[in-house]
């Protein structure tokens, strides 16, 4: 099963998440590789919980089955939680750990080292990141995006090169922001590889 | 990538495109002249990326006022001999379904196709209805696409047949096909040159009033001749590679029928887990291909029907194998293998075959007490209406308008509508009691004047006020019934991404176009008692609410203010926090329930990046503590 790679993304409406996912599925496309996405349009983008499914191998279907995800790639703490259905023992949980306070809610947000110890009680792989504050580093609180895409590939079983992504962010994203974008994609990886 | 690409696109060429997107080249590469449609998810990409590249197309496109009307400038032009595409949400059929029925009597000379988009699991719709059920109502083929790259060809290859048969043809997609990205392969560009000095092609209505003209004598004919087509068509459904056999299986003992995404599903499971079964794929699913379905039967046992909301193929199956006097087991919704609502997926269907099969390893990860609790915890993260958005201004505004004339909440009916503005369900604002489908609040309104002694308030949106809300406006004026109605007029039609409608200058093309004024409309239906007021002057808004439910008529408030969504708007700065001022009664966080004020560890706090300058927290707070940013 060489080359099946399934990424579950999310977070929260306007964070760029359908952008990112194209990215790779272009990348992937451009590598060869059989690549098939799915995502969330309409009411879920005023303000609310979104995701997308990306499987790179040989499916036809777009939706990664329960524990079914190679990576939960989460731009909320609490987003990642919800998340948990996709992920199994082996999966690479990266989160960005800057929270996203809904405004109108029942419950109150849990604090985020405590989900992180929950998670690092429960699975093996658990990477948070400070990905808001990489992306204000790298020139705008926007490109968290690119730090999230910059850490995906760092996972050693990711199926595609860092170049394919950059040259597919490149094609995807205007010029202007190509270079706080590359700053935003160098820091991601960094934070993972180390 | 460009989206220029879909037009300029050339044979061979890949790109990762949206499902519809994918329709969009279909089209493109089918010559298509002129398309129509009004927006709704999961189908309005389609009209957002085609009203962009028209012109580069040579197609004609137009934001219709409703599903019908765009039903018929899609009939007109094909029986002018041009190819024409119309294109909704699922229960936009239901809206179109008058002329559309009677299109399938007349038939077409240039093709015709409409995509109806189906929403299993209902992410944006009030219901999950089945498109396949209207192929069979009005006798007329049916497509389904399970990937982008079929949504594509399937576009392309509807056209074909249309014009063939003189049909109009159905492509019937889900959410997880319209809004699944794929790889797509470009074919040839048709030709649709113009002929005149317009930037698309004009044809020509030859006069036949035996074809077009449904007075009884000449409607019985045209449905016999209905049937002969369909019949004539039966042949191709038998034949077509539409209808493909997928083989996994050595031993043929079982099988499965499936078609659309839920083949998907089908095809993951079996292949990833070496199951011993073949599948039989049905792109072209009406007229049912029954002798194909019969020769598939023939080799097997028992068979899996695994389609997604009604149980439609697995009938037609149980029919089949009646007519062919078979012996097969049939295993489907029918007998509870498969769940009969909500969309699918590969846990759903595996699930479904193992309680025949049973093949399942049991895995089940066993997580800590923390994490469970931690799950059950977690907030929810529900739609909200944006920071700035007028309708929360509205609602808190006719909240207090009702309290100050002294009602209780029971006291007030609330019939909203199909709109951003359906998320006044959610509290504090509570304005969402009863709603039908597009258009109905106005109906609605009627109704509970009479049966009810209660107040009745209706909201309805600017671009669901031209859609369906007219005609009803009438009927409450003519026969005297007692409603408040909102127009919620934000300048877009904004649920579905933003499109323009006939309240604003501009039209689906983005050229010029003449603005329909809703007061004049209102005051032309007959109503006294028309306002304009700006939602985001709490007062006026308070003073006019009251006003209206004082009356006895039909009093029309239209609540003018654009969308926050709206590009290139002037944006206001954001509202500053005075904390000495603040006496901690959460006022604005309670009441109002804007995304960009919250309370955290007891503090009020503004999240400046969100809030849009409205300033109607600051008309909310009696003590002073919020004032207008400079």
């Amino acid at each position: 099963m060489d080359n099946h790679y399934s990424i579950y993304i999310c977070g929260v409406g306007g964070q760029g998440i359908i952008k990112t996912s194209t990215i790779i599925g272009e990348a992937a496309m451009n590598q060869g590789l059989d690549v098939v996405m799915s995502e969330i349009h309409g009411m879920s983008q005023r303000g609310g919980s979104v995701s997308t499914e990306l499987k790179i191998g040989g499916y036809n279907s777009s939706i990664i089955p329960s524990q079914g995800a190679d990576m939960l790639l989460s731009f909320e703490p609490i987003e990642t939680i919800r998340g948990l259905d996709k992920v199994n023992s082996e999966t690479k949980i990266v989160y960005n750990t800057h929270p996203i306070i809904p405004s109108s809610s029942d419950k109150a947000y849990p604090s985020v080292d405590s989900i992180t110890k929950t998670l690092n009680e429960n699975f093996k792989h658990v990477l948070p990141i400070d990905g808001t504050k990489l992306a204000i580093d790298a020139g705008s609180v926007l490109a968290l995006n690119m730090v999230l895409l910059g850490a995906v590939t760092a996972d050693d079983n990711f199926p595609l090169s860092k170049d394919s992504v950059i040259d597919a962010m490149k094609n995807n994203l205007k010029p202007k922001f190509h270079d706080m974008n590359l700053k935003a994609i160098e820091s991601g990886y960094k934070s993972i590889k180390g | 990538m460009n989206l220029k690409e879909l037009v300029t696109g050339v044979n061979g060429d890949k790109h990762f495109l949206l499902g519809n997107e994918a329709a969009v080249r279909g089209v493109i590469e089918a010559g298509v002249s002129i398309a129509a449609t009004y927006p709704g998810t999961p189908s309005s990409e389609i009209g957002n990326v085609l009203s962009v590249l028209a012109k580069d197309a040579n197609i004609y496109f137009e934001f219709s006022t409703n599903e019908k009307v765009a039903m018929e400038v899609a009939a007109t032009a094909a029986a002018s001999g041009l190819r024409s595409f119309t294109f909704m949400k699922h229960v936009g059929m239901n809206v179109a379904a008058d002329s559309f029925m009677t299109t399938a009597y007349s038939g077409v000379r240039g093709g015709m196709v409409i995509l109806s988009a189906d929403d299993p699991s209902l992410f944006s719709s009030q219901n999950e209805q089945d498109t396949r059920n209207y192929a069979r109502l009005a006798n007329v083929p049916i497509l389904e696409p399970s990937n982008c790259q079929e949504v594509k060809d399937m576009v392309k290859y509807a056209f074909d047949l249309s014009e063939q048969f003189q049909i109009p043809v159905i492509v019937r997609t889900t959410t997880r096909v319209s809004h699944m990205r794929g790889v797509v392969e470009f074919g040839d560009v048709g030709d649709n040159s113009t002929n005149n000095e317009n930037h698309w092609k004009r044809g020509h209505f030859k006069k036949d009033p035996s074809q077009f003209v449904p007075v009884p004598a000449f409607a019985g004919e045209m449905h016999v001749k209905l049937w002969d087509k369909i019949h004539e068509i039966e042949k191709i459904t038998n034949k077509s590679d539409l209808n493909a056999e997928i083989d996994f299986a050595s031993d043929k003992k079982y099988g499965v029928i499936s078609s659309s995404s839920a083949y998907n599903y089908a095809h993951d499971v079996v292949k990833f887990n070496n199951l011993d079964i073949d599948i039989l794929k049905l792109g072209f699913s009406y007229p049912f291909p029954q002798e194909k379905v019969a020769e598939f039967l023939k080799e097997i046992d028992e068979v899996f029907i695994v389609e997604e909301v009604d149980p439609i193929i697995e009938k037609e199956t149980l029919a089949t194998i009646g007519v062919k006097k078979m012996d097969v087991t049939v295993h489907g919704k029918l007998d509870g293998t498969f769940p009969l609502y909500h969309e699918f997926n590969s846990d759903v269907v595996l699930d479904g075959f193992n309680k025949i099969l049973n093949f399942k390893k049991e895995n089940d990860i066993k997580y800590s007490s923390s994490l469970e609790k931690l799950q059950d915890d977690i907030p929810s993260r529900a739609p909200v209406l944006c920071a700035g958005c007028p309708h929360r201004a509205m609602y808190y505004g006719i909240n207090k308008a009702i309290e100050e004339l002294g009602l209780k909440t029971d006291d007030v009916v609330f019939a909203s509508d199909i709109g951003c503005y359906t998320l006044g369900i959610n509290p504090p604002y509570n304005a969402a009691d009863y709603l039908l489908s597009m258009g109905s609040s106005v109906g609605d309104g009627c109704g509970f004047s009479v049966s009810t002694d209660q107040k009745v308030a209706s909201f309805i949106g600017d671009s669901t006020f031209f859609h369906s809300g007219i005609s009803p406006l009438i009927n409450a004026v003519h026969n005297k019934h007692n409603f408040v109605l909102t127009v919620l007029d934000n300048r877009i039609t904004a649920m579905t991404g933003g499109q323009p409608n006939p309240g604003i200058p501009i039209d689906g093309m983005g050229d010029e176009a003449p603005e329909v004024s809703i007061r004049k409309l209102a005051l032309a239906c007959g109503c006294d008692y028309v306002r304009v007021i700006n939602p985001f002057n709490l007062e006026q808004v308070v003073k006019t609410y009251k006003e209206a439910f004082e009356r006895n008529d039909t009093a029309v408030i239209v609540s003018k203010a654009p969308c926050t969504l709206i590009k290139g708007l002037t944006k206001k700065p954001p509202v500053n926090l005075i904390e000495s001022n603040c006496n901690n009664c959460d006022k604005c966080v309670s009441e109002l329930a804007c995304p960009a004020i919250s309370k955290i560890n007891g503090k009020i706090v503004i999240d400046k990046s969100q809030c849009d300058g409205c300033n109607v927290c600051i008309q909310v707070c009696k003590y002073g503590a919020l004032e207008a940013g400079r």
